[in-house]
Parts: C-alpha cells; structure tokens; sequence
C-alpha cells in the first residue's frame, strides 16, 4: 500500500510527458483534463497511502523507499528516494489536492488561451517537482524538486512571454530565488562535510540522537533558512512574488499563494531536530517571520491591483508561518499553511473569477457593486475573507490563534507584531472586499478605458478574452457573471476547506487531529505552556485587534478615494525595490561593466590579439628567408651540407 | 705512367668548387645548369677514382645511376627554361622570384 507514494511523484510526470508529447494534438479541453486526472491521480495516491499510514502504530509511520541510485561517487551516495512520514504526507496531501482543485479551475479559466496545452504541460511538470520535493528523502532530491518548482514558476510567470512585464517578472523571480538557493546549496556542502551523507535520516537521525555542536547546527540552519527566505518570499528577498503576479490566477493560486511558496516553510520543519541546536537561527527565522507578517501586511493595505493586494498578503501570511517555525511550534505552522492553502487559493481563484467576469480589468478602484453579478464568487470569496481575517469559526482563526499563542511565549513584541499584522490583515482584506463587491459600480464608465489599457491578465490572447468565449467588445459590454461549473466547482470546494479547514485542529475536545497526527514527527518542538486564562486574554485580545480591523476596512472603502489612507511609501512597497536596485543592482552593474573593460577587453581580447599580433611580427621576420632566389637557396643548402658533415666529422671522430 | 688516385680527387675537388661557385654567383640559368652538370661529373670522378683505388664495382655502378639521373634532370630543366624564354626576353634566374614569401 505504502507503494501507492511512487505514484503520487509518477502520475504527474505521466501527465507531463502525454501533455508535453501529444498536447497540441490533444487540445483543447483534453489536455486540461489529462492534467487535471493526473493530478487527481496523485491525490488518490496520497490518499491511499495516508490511509495506510494511520493503521500503523505511531512509532512506524515512516517508510523510506529507493527509486533508483542517483550517483554513487565516492564518499557521496545519493539515492532517488521517497520518504512517507507524517509530515511529508501532511504536505503531500494538501499539495495534490489543492493542485487537483486549480487543474480543473484552469480548464476553464485557459479557456481559448492559445498556450492551453503547454499551459498544463508546466502544471504538470510543477506538481511533480513539488512532490519530489516534498517526498525526497534527501537534501539533495528535495533540491531537484525545489529547482523544477523554480522552473515551472519561471515558465509560468512569464507564461505571456510577449509581455515584457511577464518576461521581466519571470526573471526576477527567477534570479531572486537563486540568490536564496545559494544558501541551500552551501548548506548542503557544509552538511556533506560534516555527516558525509545528504539523506534525512543520516543528516536528522545522528543529531537527534547525539546532539551537534551549536555553531555547525547555527550554519547549516541560517544558509537552509537563506533558500527558505527566497523560495517563501520573505525580508528581504519578497520583492519577486508581487512581481509574479503576472502570470495566469491559477498560477498565483496554486504556486505563489498554496504550495511552491510553502516549500521554504516544510524545509524548516524538515530541519526542526537541527533547529533545536541553532538558538540563533530560531530567533532569527522568528522575528524575519514576525517583520515580514506587518511589513507585507502595510503594503497590502495600499494596493490597488486586487492580486498585488492578495500577494503581498500571501508574503504576510507566510511570515506568521516562519514566525511558529520560530518560535518552535511546528504543528501550528504546517498547520496554518494547510489553512493557508485553502484560503489563500480561494481568493486568488474568486479574484480570477472577478477579472474575468471584468474582461481582465484587475484594478479594484474599478470595481465595486459586484455583489449584485455575481452571487457565488461573492460568497466564495467572503468565505475566504473572514477565513484569513482569523474570524471564528473560519479556518484561518485557528492556526492564527495557535500561532499568536507560541508567539507570546517566546517573546512579546513577536506577539505584538503578529497582533497588529492579524488587526492589519483583516482591515486589507475587508477593504478589498468593499472595494471589489460593495459600494459604487466603478466598471460601468471604467470599462471602456480599463479593459484594453490596464492590459490585466490576458494580454496575448489576440482579439478574444479568454475564458469567456466571446470576443472581447462583446464581452466588455455584457454584465458581469459567475463562471462556468469547471470554475465553480473547485471554488465551492476551496470555500468548504477554508470554512472548515479550522476542524482538523481545534483545540478542545480533543479534535486536534493534526496535532495527533504531525506532533509525534516533531520531538523537539518547544511545548506551549500558556495557561488557559492566558490563552482566554490573548484569544479576544487578537480578536478585538481583528474586528477593528474588519470594521474599519468595510466601513471606510465603501467609496474607492482615501488617498491619505494610502501613502506613497507604502504603494511603492516601503521602497525595498529602489533601495535594493541602490544597494545592490548599482555596484553589481558598475562592477560588471569595469570588469567587461578590465578582464574582456584588456586581458582576453589583449590575450587573442597578441598571439595573433606576435605571429604576424615573426612571419615578417621569417619570410625574409624566403627571397625566391635560387642561389640564396643553393646556398641554404651548401652550408647545410657543410654543417651536417662537420658535425658528422667530429662526431665519428671522437 | 700512372696518375696516382689522390690527383682525380684533388681534380675531382676543384671541379666541383668550380662548379659550386659558379652555381652561387651566375645568373644566367643555362650556365648554371652547366655548374651543376660540372658538380655531378665532379662526383662522378670521385666515384670511378675510389672504384679503380678500392676494386669496387659498386662506384661505377652509382656513376650509371648519376649520368641517368642528371639525363632526365637535364630534360626537365631545358623544359623549364625554353618555357620561361617563350614568356621573357632575358631569363636570370634572379628574375624568377615571383613565389618568394
């Protein structure tokens, strides 16, 4: 049964190649659903095995199973290898079945979109990198799969490559994760060096067992926590994921809100029992966690573009993730992601579903009254804003809450700083959902301006908009509407996992299933001792701060003008773009260009053309000899001759 | 009366001399065909005397092999030169120096 994991990585790499081999010839919608069944497939497969998982007694839940020997070299033996325990399977689910979700909702929203099929080759190719990820029962497998997500973030951000905003997209996001996976990479050196393996259980199992020195252990965390900072888009490296948002929604849904961005996040958690040698490291990755929650949490608050606003929200809510890794509370973290995935990818899907209701319109001052046209995304994404406002009984208030609570046990103004980016969170949100659903309609004089000019998400599509079926001027006139059901049913889902997602931990009654299942792969965690009267303060302290917050979102975006509540410094996303291009870009551009003066044009080209230049002066001199005369020849000889038999002469004499 | 071997190469030696010099100093290319004709006969005494001096056939036999080769040489070189005085006037050998580097 456990066999079941081969095809969780299989199934979509199938789905790859059948897309990648005969999806043009498949077209349109059956390449879609060849992905969206090979992702399906996956899911059943985890499913399978997590079912396996839960009849075995605790202490045996982890199986590891070799795929094939990936190089043996001496000293290095790296196997392709999954790794089944509870917490790879806790991501393996909620990877596949978000995935699977998204698959079916591109079918629709890809509709007429002229890279449909190689659309959902990328898809494919994504959801098997990330569960090779997620499944590799080595550092250096998992890096595979963290490069393919990459690769497939890269392809798919700059999925309308002819945009040179998407093209430009693609490539920040892509070199600002390698400066991140530079961390990794020399993480895994210094692990290397030091255990002489790269496996999990040869690099975990030892540390567990007999400790690691605190320096080593400080090490090898801060550089795996450097690839967390870019792959989950944190201080400072967050800059490439607003820009990502040009790529198709469900990609912002399912990559840069659900899974690919999480990968920082399991990585930390893979490395927990080093983590408990690395004090620094846990003070660090707690208050980046912390400081990225309420920075990205301002941001939020001033953005107009409605998948800007959700993405820096995303790097928020990742930063509350980082911020229980910190503080040691593992369970709660993967718990929040989980809760995370589901509601973050519901509002990005809703927000596709608006765009698209819009003809691709994605500025939210031009919006506004939509509740009217669209029923079910109203209530969709409602869902999902009182989910990730940590309202209760929504899921997004149960991690939070649990999050909140190892936070005050580490430290204070940690908790203050999750406070307020809870109270901030649930102001952006609501103000989106004013901005978006009540209030004026905006789009009606809006459209004929918006709709071309603001580009939004389909730029190449040509003369149709895609997902609609119409050409566009007809389209841009007709009144908004709910999607079709392939659109519709994975948003229902979503919304039920965002309302009810909180059920699989909640704190009484002995419910929390999570904890049972993920607590016993986490020995290390720092246990939560707030007492219960603590617990009750901090409970309606939080949600005090959020309610304001809620209130004062819908109360004042009824109407879209507020430029005071919006300043310059936070549009321009506390300046980290400009201060990086200062900082960082400048001098690296500078240093390029001395270098292509000093190593291209003086020493290489200096080399080439010397060599050249040196043999054309001695052909000059050596050419003389060849005069054309026949006695200056003849004499070349004689004396050659002479030479010869003197040296013979006194060779033999001697 | 016999000449003593020693004269024909002593002889033998200042022909080919002759015949060396001239080759490096004339420019006129049939005379310094007749050098180098000068220098082979030179050999070829050389080869005739130390056969009579050592009993050895073995010297008159490369002189066979000389006279043959400087026949056919004689025939191409005459080729060459009646081609060149076909195309100028003159012909020095100086003048024949259009392949020089």
């Amino acid at each position: 049964m456990v066999n079941a994991a081969y095809a969780i990585v299989a199934l979509p790499l199938i789905g790859f190649v059948i897309n990648l081999v005969l999806g043009r010839r498949l077209g349109e919608p059956t390449a879609g659903w060849v992905g969206t069944v090979a992702a399906g497939g996956s899911f059943v497969a985890t499913l399978v095995v997590w079912a396996h998982m839960l009849g075995q007694a605790t202490a045996h839940r982890t199986t590891d199973l070799t795929i094939f020997t990936w190089f043996p070299v001496a000293g290095l033996h790296v196997n392709a290898g999954l790794i089944v325990d509870p917490l790879s399977m806790t991501m393996a689910l909620f990877v596949t079945g978000v995935s699977t979700a998204i698959h079916m909702y591109s079918i629709g929203y890809m509709h007429r979109d002229p890279g449909f099929d190689r659309f959902f080759v990328y898809l494919n190719l994504f959801l098997f990198s990330m569960a090779v990820l997620v499944l590799a029962d080595n550092f250096l497998f998992s890096f595979l799969g963290w490069e393919g997500v990459g690769f497939c973030s890269y392809g798919l951000v700059g999925f309308w490559f002819q945009r040179e905003v998407a093209a430009v997209a693609a490539k920040k996001a892509f070199v600002t994760n390698r400066v991140g996976d530079t961390g990794f990479l020399l993480a895994m050196f210094l692990m290397f060096a030091h255990f002489g393996s790269l496996d999990y259980s040869a690099v975990l199992g030892p540390v567990a067992l007999h400790g690691i020195a605190g320096t080593t252990a400080t090490a090898i965390t801060l550089l795996l926590f450097l690839g967390a900072v870019g792959k989950s888009a944190q201080i400072p490296l967050f800059i490439w994921l607003p820009d990502a948002m040009e790529g198709p929604t469900p990609i912002s849904a399912l990559i840069h809100a659900a899974t690919m961005v999480t990968a920082g996040v399991y990585l930390m958690a893979r490395v927990a029992p080093m983590l408990q040698y690395a004090h620094a490291t846990a003070w660090v990755v707690a208050s980046v966690g912390a400081g990225t929650a309420l920075v990205a949490a301002t941001i939020a608050c001033s953005q107009d573009d409605i998948k800007k606003a959700l993405a820096y929200s995303t790097v928020s809510q990742l930063g509350y993730m980082f911020l229980a890794i910190g503080a040691g509370d593992y369970v709660d973290g993967l718990f929040h992601m989980l809760t995370h995935a589901f509601f973050k990818a519901l509002l990005f899907l809703s927000a596709g579903a608006v765009i698209h209701a819009l003809g691709d319109c994605q500025d939210m001052k031009l919006m506004g009254g939509l509740r009217k046209y669209l029923p079910l995304t109203t209530i969709v994404f409602g869902a999902g804003w009182l989910a990730i406002s940590g309202m209760p009984p929504f899921a997004g208030f149960w991690s939070k809450d649990a999050i909140l609570a190892s936070a005050w046990q580490m430290n204070k103004a940690l908790w203050a700083a999750g406070v307020l980016t809870a109270g901030l969170t649930a102001y952006y949100m609501s103000r989106q959902f004013a901005l978006v659903f009540s209030g004026q309609a905006r789009w009606r004089e809006a459209r004929p301006v918006a709709s071309p000019r603001t580009g939004g998400d389909h730029g190449t599509g040509g003369q149709e908009a895609p997902g609609t079926g119409l050409p566009a001027p007809a389209h841009a006139e007709a009144t908004p509407k709910d999607p079709s059901w392939v659109m519709a049913v994975p948003l229902v889902v979503l919304a039920v996992g965002a309302v009810l997602g909180g059920l699989i931990n909640l704190p009484f009654f002995h419910m929390d299933f999570l904890s049972k299942f993920l607590g016993p792969a986490f020995p290390t965690a720092t246990a939560v001792r707030v007492s219960s009267s603590t617990k009750f303060w901090l409970f309606w302290a939080t949600l005090a701060v959020a309610g304001t917050g809620l209130v004062l979102g819908l109360r004042t975006w009824q109407t879209a003008a507020h430029p005071r509540l919006e300043p310059r410094f936070l549009r321009r996303a506390w300046y980290v773009d400009d201060i990086l291009a200062a900082t960082v870009s400048g001098p690296m551009r500078a240093v390029a260009s001395g270098l292509a003066f000093v190593m291209d044009r003086k020493l290489v080209d200096g080399l080439v053309n010397g060599v050249a230049g040196s043999l054309a002066l001695s052909s000059r001199v050596v050419r003389r000899v060849q005069n054309g005369y026949v006695r200056t020849y003849a004499l070349g000889i004689g004396i050659g001759v002479v030479v010869l038999l003197t040296y013979l002469t006194f060779r033999t004499g001697s | 009366m016999t000449v003593p071997g020693p004269w024909y190469l002593v002889l033998a030696a200042c022909l080919f001399g002759i015949g060396a010099t001239g080759l490096l100093v004339r420019r006129n290319i049939l005379v310094m065909y007749m050098c180098i004709e000068l220098m082979l006969n030179a050999v070829n005494l050389t080869f005739v005397t130390f056969s009579r001096m050592l009993n050895d056939l073995g010297g008159q036999d490369a002189v066979f092999f000389v006279l043959v080769v400087a026949a056919a040489e004689v025939v191409v070189g005459l080729g060459i030169i009646v081609a060149i005085y076909r195309r100028r006037s003159g012909a020095t050998a100086d003048d024949i120096s259009s392949l020089k580097g």
